[in-house]
């Protein structure tokens, strides 16, 4: 089943409120997945800065963060439940190699804007743990889990990154993925998982890199991605949603002056300000709406 | 009028107090507020009743109803009166997929536009839409009678069987076995009413063309006309 949210704040004074709406809305979506939970949070980048997401189970944090900050010199490390984030100037490529020299940290996602969280346990639970409330932003994404394909585990849970700056959330199932894990694996795409919406999360990287928009990017994974989906994806820029020419997993979007609510359904968002007022209405079958500068 | 907040009644309280209404009480009129997207909200009801909802409602609201009169001033999720039997739902606002699905009574009206799969599998409810219906609508519907204002997408009536759809605009396309169909005198009254319970100018009707089953699909038998 699983529940996926998005919201994009248009007026700039519901930032600050960014984690505490993203809150109420997994929480109304815990019904729909209550195997694991993750959201990735947008907020103003800073200039030459990168972040990088990055889960530690239940290793020494301490040494962890001693050792690192031998390694980078400018590291700003602040960690969250059984994440970090790492902030740094130093090149997106040498610091991905350090990460992976060490095998007991699993890098979840970077960027000069996103940060993303995610974790085994229900919804209600999770973004307790990662204290979403107190997170401000410009935009985000959220997904609960109803495991089917692929193990309940942190690795398969959503959202998904595969470039920088990308993630992706997915109500339904693929049924071509393995087919383009090995096509898109090819091209150079890492993906990590055994799970259907990695893949797409990687063929949505690889339009991004060949230097087509988002938009472009999910009109050709109509043709392209074989099942059924609800997308909801994610750039510093904004966010978009797509659902498959059948439609069979359910959308509705509330835009108001001041945000664009996503959800899979209406009481997600029943707690957002003035939503009895905003223009609702679903997605159509097969038409990708985004919304961003 | 009695009136009932999701905020402070549980909806399985206020769902079984509709449910099981004291015969004898003359009480009959309810209001729901702060629907909050709830999902059955008002299914299974079974007396003659009012029901009005002020909100936005999710999945299977009025489902399964019988007797009863049930109004939303908002949008409605997916299914919404999907089984009724009989009595009435009236949709102000939009409705997401399957309305009305495998209903076998009553009349489920929508002010706004449905979207894929209304009437899906309907077996003699009347759906009357004043917008729009989205793809793969009144499939495999049976009997009864599908009203649409404005167009419907694609794969209209697919696989259809003896329900009649009336439609005002265009279908995107036509979905196997449906084909556009002459309306007779019968097939106009029957029009004139159904227009007549959504409050739609009966002038109207001269623009409305009617579509049902080319009869080429499923075993059709002349003899057995009077079951549907």
């Amino acid at each position: 089943m699983c529940g996926i949210v998005g919201l994009y704040l248009k007026n700039k004074k519901y930032n600050k409120d960014l984690g505490k709406f993203l809150t109420g809305m997994m929480n109304n979506m815990s019904t729909r997945g209550p195997d694991s939970a993750g959201f990735a949070i947008y907020s103003t980048e800073r200039k030459k800065k990168y972040k990088y997401s990055i889960c530690y189970n239940k290793n020494n944090i301490k040494e962890i963060k001693k050792n690192l900050s031998k390694e980078i010199k400018d590291a700003k490390i602040k960690i969250i439940s059984d994440h970090f984030v790492l902030e740094t100037s130093l090149k997106p490529v040498k610091v991905i190699s350090i990460i992976k020299s060490y095998n007991n940290l699993n890098l979840v996602g970077y960027g000069s804007s996103i940060e993303i969280f995610k974790q085994v346990g229900n919804p209600r639970d999770v973004v307790n743990n990662f204290s979403l409330k107190n997170f401000s932003g410009t935009h985000a994404i959220g997904h609960t889990r109803m495991a089917t394909e692929s193990a309940i585990t942190t690795d398969g849970s959503h959202p998904y990154s595969t470039g920088e700056d990308e993630c992706l959330v997915h109500n339904g199932s693929l049924s071509n993925h393995n087919n383009l894990r090995r096509t898109l694996k090819k091209k150079g795409i890492e993906i990590k998982s055994q799970n259907d919406t990695e893949v797409a999360a990687g063929y949505i990287s690889n339009g991004l890199s060949n230097k087509k928009s988002l938009k472009e990017t999910l009109i050709d994974g109509l043709k392209d991605l074989d099942g059924f989906y609800t997308f909801i994806s994610g750039t510093k820029n904004g966010l978009a949603i797509v659902r498959d020419e059948i439609a069979c997993k359910p959308a509705v979007v509330a835009e108001t002056k001041d945000y664009v609510a996503i959800a899979s359904e209406f009481q997600a968002m029943a707690h957002l300000p003035n939503v009895n007022k905003a223009k609702i209405f679903e997605p159509e079958p097969g038409l990708v709406y985004s919304w961003g500068k | 009028m009695i009136k009932l907040n999701l905020k402070k009644d549980s909806l399985r309280k206020v769902n079984e107090l509709l449910q099981n209404l004291d015969q004898k009480s003359n009480d009959r009129s309810f209001k729901i507020i702060n629907p909050d997207g709830n999902h059955a909200i008002c299914a299974g009801l079974k007396d003659e009743m009012d029901v009005t909802i002020e909100g936005h409602v999710g999945y299977y609201c009025a489902g399964m109803n019988m007797k009863a009169d049930v109004t939303v001033n908002g949008n409605v999720g997916t299914g919404v009166a999907e089984n009724m039997m009989s009595g009435s739902v009236h949709v102000k606002g939009n409705a997401s997929q399957s309305a009305g699905a495998t209903a076998h009574g009553g009349t489920l009206i929508v002010d706004g536009d449905t979207s894929s799969r209304c009437g899906i599998s309907m077996k003699g409810i009347d759906i009357i839409v004043k917008g729009s219906v989205g793809h793969m609508s009144a499939f495999m519907a049976q009997s009864g009678n599908l009203v649409i204002c404005g167009d419907a997408g694609d794969a209209l009536g697919d696989s259809i069987y003896e329900a009649k759809i009336f439609i005002k605009g265009e279908p995107k396309s036509l979905g196997a076995d449906c084909e556009k169909k002459n309306m007779n005198k019968k097939d106009q009254d029957l029009l004139k009413s159904l227009l007549k319970k959504a409050s739609i100018d009966e002038n109207q009707l001269t623009h409305f063309k009617m579509y049902g089953s080319a009869r080429k699909l499923y075993n059709f038998n002349i003899d057995n006309v009077s079951e549907y």
